[in-house]
């Protein structure tokens, strides 16, 4: 009995009757191909999109943040909003690489590269919301801890604005090199695959000589291994120093101690929609529905369900609390009888709608393993988490203690202008990325292809499991 | 198939006896009337010059909404804590609540220290079969023997917070909820019918998932299909989500409304991560002696090290909560919420830090090395330090809630501790022996007996 034994019961992870070179062939198809018309078309659209939300961000840093629609009650919406929505979305990458790898998830092999991908261009997008938003960005170095001139003036280290400086930069720069590091064994492969002497020459310095000997791989598991168990703390720590910018506050809403698990739950929540809406389509337009089956979606939608099921009970805290700790602001939260009456009571709702009812249908089975459902349903926790961070930021900001500065909120063109250049931009690099890097882990895949292969498990069924 | 060894059983049943005989002298000799408290603080200024007088006055935060929150009596004094009316009598009248008090206080914890450790395995048990694992079917009848004790535990767990009454809950006072403006706000939720009803509720909620899920486990053993594991898997889903809802209003019920004006929201779930991890940690005991009496030669090193695996990140994780919530009330420094660690840190200093040394820095260090984590003994060390470090926790989310500084480790609690260690080893050791180890049929059985990583 050898330790590759599976349980019957369990479902094929690679459909069809594929062999190791059918894996290679299927990954780098898309790589080795040409892009066709509709990738041109969308990549167009994106890189629009791009260039506006570029034009936007130029105008506000020349002429000033007063072109967003910020003023001195709500100094934090649009922006921050987009930040936290943004480096959500990140998590649920380093949750699929590096969680479910200590879970030893095998199902998570076929998603984990474009959940990574996702992972990095988000938190680009995010990376650029902290100085943006900055009233003098061009003094942003002085964030860093650096010896100067002024006497060596440094940095404050109480202000969770800058731990979210370390917390953002190191989970950009470990995430990368987890990304790159599972990507050797694969630009290898298409190193080797290609034909053409350009693309040779490139996947050959980016695979950075990678031979794939005995204790190349042994080394291999083991950096996974230990930067899986160092991502997994540091995913937890980088959404709870974002949580912090609001918890460590005194406004009412904001200082909440559930914050830092609540943020994280939603972080994964959010992140695995997105996921989810990246892969239903690439999965169609790359072929790869062999792959990434309806199992790997279902699996996904159960992690969404959980994630899901933990942020509606934090959201139930939080309203029960700001009830139950009988202090009048708690009654203008975002979570509360007054928000749900309030001027914002569309947002309320449009967060109990998305992210609490719309996903409960994917307790019914038939619809978790609905491809076009669960697209829809992802499309829409996207939304509803994009709410969350709008009512934790605006509607807590909105009411504050003294009646005089109650105002709302209005967005300017260019607050919505920068939203959507991010959008273009992380889709201009999520289709180059589509189009050149093997977005499947091939050399993961092949691991589990004898225990979880449709093929191989048909052949153990007719013939034993010995 | 195992019996419980007769000496462990004589063991366990001397323990239950000298814990019972414990905890009745505790209830008896507190002191009934003031003159008993003036005799007892005339032999403590024998040995002490310097008492806490001035912890008396550190909530200032209640004082200002009305009153204290520590306890009834600590309430009633605050009214006289404008300098003149610092009254003697009513000054005593505290002390002797908190000293009538103390006994509860020393039986709770334990009761619920032990009771939380069968809840704990409940949820992992339930977590394996919601997430279909591979390895963990071996440790079915482990765990499902292990969670025998939360009939018994939850039962005596609840006749306690029943019957202590305003010695841990003071809005059940109603003279005092008359005079409090946020009492009397919080009265639609904590009222003395609808606490019992939850209770209740927590109680055949908790208990019925045990019982079906341990006989349907038991029945697929002669199963010809998986249709008594089918059932399981829903029944475990279904649970967790009962689990993850009660869980929180159980640590609002029986252990935030000690300080009815205080409140977090990350309380329920950082109570969650100390009873989980406490849970996994004395799976991992159970296993180990199991495995050295020769009678789970299928769970091998390899489960083990998973289980180790658990105590360590979890121990990472209760204090990554435990941060959380401490860190984000001591910054933002709000008068409402610091008083809960104002009393704390005055008057627990060295188990409130050192409980962190316990429950974090030992474990991290011990079980950090990939073999450590095969090796029994490592891995007892550990677990024993884990386990007190948390029954250090749960003795600091009830103590300076109910007794205030006059808290001590004396007969009450030790005896307790003693009562529900016999009980749970008693307990226990009849649930693993009632049936054979080994789960058979389980669709999942032969993954986990060939588990290699």
């Amino acid at each position: 009995m050898s330790s590759h034994y599976e349980a019957p019961i369990r479902e094929p992870l690679v459909l069809g009757e594929k062999s190791y070179a059918d894996i290679s062939a299927d990954v780098a198809a898309p790589v080795l191909g040409k892009a066709n018309k509709s990738w041109w078309i969308v990549f167009t659209i994106a890189l629009i999109a791009f260039l506006w939300g570029l034009g936007c961000i130029i105008y506000t840093v020349s002429t000033g943040i007063g072109v967003w629609g910020l003023n001195k009650t709500i100094g934090w919406a649009w922006d921050i909003t987009n930040f936290v929505w943004w480096v959500g979305i990140g998590h649920a990458g380093t949750l699929i690489s590096a969680v479910l790898l200590l879970f030893r998830q095998k199902w998570r092999m076929a998603v984990n590269r474009s959940a990574e991908a996702m992972t990095i261009f988000a938190v680009v997008q995010a990376g650029l919301f902290p100085i943006i938003h900055m009233g003098r960005p061009w003094l942003a170095y002085w964030v860093l801890p650096i010896p100067n001139q002024f006497g060596s003036l440094w940095v404050n280290f109480n202000s969770p604005l800058l731990w979210d400086v370390f917390a953002i930069s190191t989970y950009l720069s470990i995430s990368l090199v987890f990304w790159w590091t599972g990507l050797l064994p694969d630009f290898a492969m298409i190193r080797d695959k290609t034909e053409s002497p350009f693309q040779k020459k490139i996947y050959g310095i980016l695979s950075f000589g990678w031979s794939g000997r005995a204790k190349d791989w042994q080394r291999f598991e083991e950096v996974s291994l230990v930067l899986a168990g160092l991502a997994t703390p540091l995913v937890l720590s980088v959404h709870t120093i974002v949580s912090f910018d609001f918890a460590t506050s005194v406004v009412p809403g904001w200082h909440s101690t559930i914050y830092p698990p609540y943020f994280v739950a939603g972080a994964i929540f959010s992140g695995f929609a997105m996921v989810q809406t990246l892969l239903i389509i690439m999965r169609k337009v790359s072929h790869l529905e062999s792959y990434i089956t309806v199992l790997h979606i279902e699996y996904m939608n159960k992690v969404i369900l959980l994630t899901g099921g933990i942020v509606t009970v934090a959201y139930g805290i939080e309203y029960f609390i700001g009830w139950y700790s009988g202090v009048p602001y708690e009654n203008y939260t975002y979570l509360s009888f007054g928000a749900a009456t309030g001027p914002y009571w569309w947002a309320f709702w449009a967060l109990i709608t998305c992210n609490f009812i719309v996903p409960l249908t994917l307790w019914v089975k038939k619809l978790r393993r609905n491809i076009m459902w669960t697209f829809l349903v992802a499309l829409i926790i996207n939304i509803g988490m994009w709410f969350e961070r709008f009512d934790i930021i605006v509607v807590n900001m909105s009411k504050d203690r003294l009646t005089s500065s109650w105002t709302l909120f209005q967005p300017t063109f260019v607050d919505i202008g920068t939203f959507m250049g991010t959008i273009g931009f992380f889709f201009v690099l999520f289709l180059l990325y589509a189009r050149t890097f093997p977005v499947i882990a091939q050399a993961e895949v092949k691991t589990i292809l004898k225990t979880s292969g449709a093929g191989f498990k048909k052949l153990r069924a007719d013939h034993g499991d010995n | 198939m195992y019996t419980l060894p007769s000496k462990l059983k004589l063991f366990s049943i001397i323990l239950i006896v000298l814990g019972l005989a414990g905890i009745t002298y505790g209830f008896l000799t507190t002191p009934k009337t003031i003159g008993d408290v003036n005799e007892i603080l005339a032999q403590q200024e024998g040995h002490e010059a310097t008492s806490h007088h001035n912890a008396e006055t550190s909530n200032f935060v209640d004082t200002m909404r009305g009153d204290e929150g520590y306890s009834e009596a600590a309430m009633e004094h605050a009214t006289d804590l404008s300098a003149e009316g610092q009254g003697a009598s009513s000054h005593e009248e505290h002390m002797l609540h908190q000293f009538q008090t103390r006994p509860w206080s020393a039986t709770f914890v334990a009761a619920f220290f032990f009771m939380m450790i069968a809840l704990g395995v409940l949820v992992f048990y339930a977590i394996q079969y919601a997430s279909q694992a591979g390895w963990s079917p071996v440790l079915y009848r482990v765990m499902e023997g292990i969670t025998a004790y939360l009939l018994p535990g939850s039962i005596i767990v609840f006749l306690i917070v029943v019957f202590a009454g305003t010695h841990f809950f003071p809005w059940q006072n109603e003279e005092l909820v008359a005079g409090d403006k946020i009492l009397q706000d919080k009265s639609g939720y904590l009222n003395f019918p609808f606490f019992v009803i939850r209770g209740v509720i927590y109680l055949l909620g908790w208990n019925l998932y045990r019982y079906f899920s341990r006989k349907n486990s038991l029945d697929q053993d002669n199963a010809t299909d998986f249709a008594p594991y089918r059932k399981n898997f829903k029944a475990s889903v279904f649970f967790l989500i009962f689990f993850l809802i009660t869980e929180a209003t159980m640590s609002w019920d029986w252990f935030m409304s000690m300080t009815p004006h205080w409140y977090s929201t990350l309380f329920p779930w950082y109570i969650f991560s100390s009873l989980f991890v406490s849970a996994i940690t004395v799976i991992a005991l159970v296993v180990i002696h199991l495995r050295s009496r020769g009678l789970v030669e299928f769970i091998s090193d390899k489960h083990l090290h998973d289980l180790a695996k658990y105590m360590f990140a979890f121990s990472i994780f209760w204090c990554y909560l435990w941060f959380g919530q401490f860190m984000l009330i001591w910054y933002a420094n709000i008068p409402e919420e610091v008083t809960y660690f104002i009393i704390r840190i005055q008057e627990y200093q060295v188990l409130f830090f050192g409980m962190l040394i316990l429950n974090f820095v030992f474990p991290i260090l011990l079980l950090m090395n990939s073999d450590y984590k095969r090796v029994p003994w490592f891995v007892v060390i550990t677990g024993v330090v884990v386990l007190i470090g948390h029954y250090i926790d749960v003795y600091l989310l009830v103590m300076p809630s109910t007794v205030g500084h006059h808290y001590g480790f004396g007969i009450p609690e030790i005896a307790a501790i003693l009562f529900f260690l016999g009980l749970f080893i008693l307990v226990v050791g009849n649930g693993l022996a009632k049936v054979s180890l080994r789960p058979k049929n389980d669709p999942f059985i032969r993954e986990s007996e060939n588990y290699h990583f």
